[in-house]
């Protein structure tokens, strides 16, 4: 199946794919689509990053996409990946992976036995391995609306338009002064994108502050396992984990606070 | 397998491998050579054409998923000898030292100036920042992008 290409047809080249056959899926051109249905925001798998990017209703319900998409590769590869290869390609270094997970999205994946709803925990089952079957199609994101929310994604990398060292995503909705809920998911620090739930499991409950953060930060710090590359060694990596993840909470917590958003930004 | 692709508001028929790249199957049609082949990795920008009108990374779309779309490159800028203003203002501003990265540049700021006509540098610093250029320090290229961009009514322009 090819998309945007942007990931499948560099693994062609590295001959990491080697597919016998292909199935150009651009054409269903009605899987591109953002919108708001049943207290959900839905965003159809072949919606481009540029088009997440420019959305209004992302914009003011969930900042944390635009934020990512600034900082997803560059314009250019932005007209032509989708969210749905994103998600598909499981690599742990992919943005939009850990952005959904934060989110508490589920994915909705059609075969010819009809359709089916997968939690994000239960869509990534290992290194560039998803639920979604061979004779599937993911089709579908679906995001949860609920009130207090606030959202922020914080990013790393060695250049402009380069794959995180270390980023990560936050998602909080406040009651009054209270967390009544958490979301957070870091990339590139392990096999597959990392879901922080014992960081998640701490800040329920509590009132927001730069402590709560900090520690909430040293907790994914300490459950992320990243590896040593070209992009730095571990303790370096570790260290932004924790870094990261205070910024992305404090954003959120500041947007979910101010109750709304920046617009959207225009040219890609 | 056969395919057919619009390039330049021309249908160009040939027979392919399936895996075959859009940059090549441009780059064998005679005459279109404009359009450079470098990175091979989405990284430089070089191959850059409009597909639809959005600029995209020609090394990375295989040519069997261009069919039934239209493809714009370089050599459709100038109309009759006369330059695009991109094209006009690379040359006012010496926005090329070797040329190597320039008709993906220019690809990539004509699409910028048709969605956006008055662009800050910021804005262009970020519509070229999937293109590397190992000459010129992009200086000079920003300046001719804005350079196009003021005098953009003055000149003919295909719409
Ligand atoms: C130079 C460069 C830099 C990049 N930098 C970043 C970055 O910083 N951060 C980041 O997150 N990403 C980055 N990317 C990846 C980019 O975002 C890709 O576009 C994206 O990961 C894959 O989307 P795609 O539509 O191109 O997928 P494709 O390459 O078309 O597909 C990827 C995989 O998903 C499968 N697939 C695609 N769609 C579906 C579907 N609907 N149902 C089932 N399976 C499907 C395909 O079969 C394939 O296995 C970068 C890419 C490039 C080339
Ligand atoms: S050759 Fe396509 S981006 Fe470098
Ligand atoms: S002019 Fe030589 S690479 Fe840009």
């Amino acid at each position: 199946m090819i998309a945007g290409g942007h990931s499948l047809l560099p693994m062609m080249k590295l001959r990491l794919a080697n597919p016998e056959l292909v199935v150009d899926i651009n054409d269903l051109e009605h899987l591109a689509y953002i919108r708001e249905q049943d207290s959900e925001i839905r965003i159809g798998a072949l919606t481009r990053h540029y088009q997440l990017l420019e959305s209004e209703p992302l914009a003011r319900h969930f900042p944390i996409f635009a934020d990512a998409e600034r900082v997803i590769a560059d314009p250019v590869v932005r007209n032509r990946g989708t969210i749905g290869g994103s998600l598909a390609q499981a690599d742990a270094a992919e943005d939009l992976s850990a952005v959904c997970s934060a989110l508490k999205a589920s994915v909705v994946i059609a075969g010819g036995g009809g359709e089916r709803v997968v939690s994000m925990e239960d869509f990534h089952v290992g290194p560039y391995t998803t639920a979604i079957d061979d004779a599937e199609l993911l089709v579908e994101i679906r995001i949860p609306v609920r009130p207090g929310a606030g959202s922020a994604h914080a990013k790393v990398e060695r250049r402009a338009g380069d794959w995180a060292i270390v980023a990560v995503a936050g998602g909080l909705w406040l009651d009054g002064e209270t967390i009544a809920d958490a979301g957070l998911a870091l990339s590139a620090v392990g096999l597959t994108t990392v879901h922080a739930t014992r960081a998640e499991e701490l800040l329920r409950g509590k009132r927001p502050s730069e402590e709560l953060f900090a520690e909430a930060g040293a907790i994914a710090s300490e459950d992320c396992s990243p590896s040593p590359d070209g992009r730095g060694p571990v303790d370096y990596k570790r260290h932004l984990a924790g870094e990261l993840t205070k910024r992305a909470l404090r954003r959120a917590a500041e947007r979910a606070r101010a109750g709304t958003t920046p617009g959207g930004h225009t040219w890609r | 397998m056969e395919v057919t692709i619009n390039i330049n508001g021309e249908p160009v028929t040939r027979e392919i491998e399936p895996a075959l790249l859009l940059v090549h199957f441009i780059r064998d049609t005679p005459g279109l050579t404009g359009t450079h082949w470098g990175c091979d990795t989405s990284n430089c920008g070089a191959c850059v054409v409009q597909m639809d009108g959005l600029p995209v990374k020609s090394c990375t779309v295989l040519a069997a998923m261009a069919e039934g779309h239209e493809i714009r490159t370089i050599e459709a800028l100038s109309i009759d000898g006369v330059l695009d203003p991109v094209q006009q203002g690379f040359h006012e501003e010496h926005g090329l030292q070797c040329g190597f990265c320039t008709p993906g540049m220019i690809m990539t700021a004509r699409a910028l100036l048709d969605a956006n006509p008055d662009p800050t540098e910021d804005e262009i610093r970020t519509a070229i920042s999937g293109a590397i250029c190992r000459c010129t320090g992009y200086s000079n290229i920003v300046r001719a992008v804005r350079w196009a961009a003021e005098h953009e009514a003055a000149q003919p322009r295909r719409s």
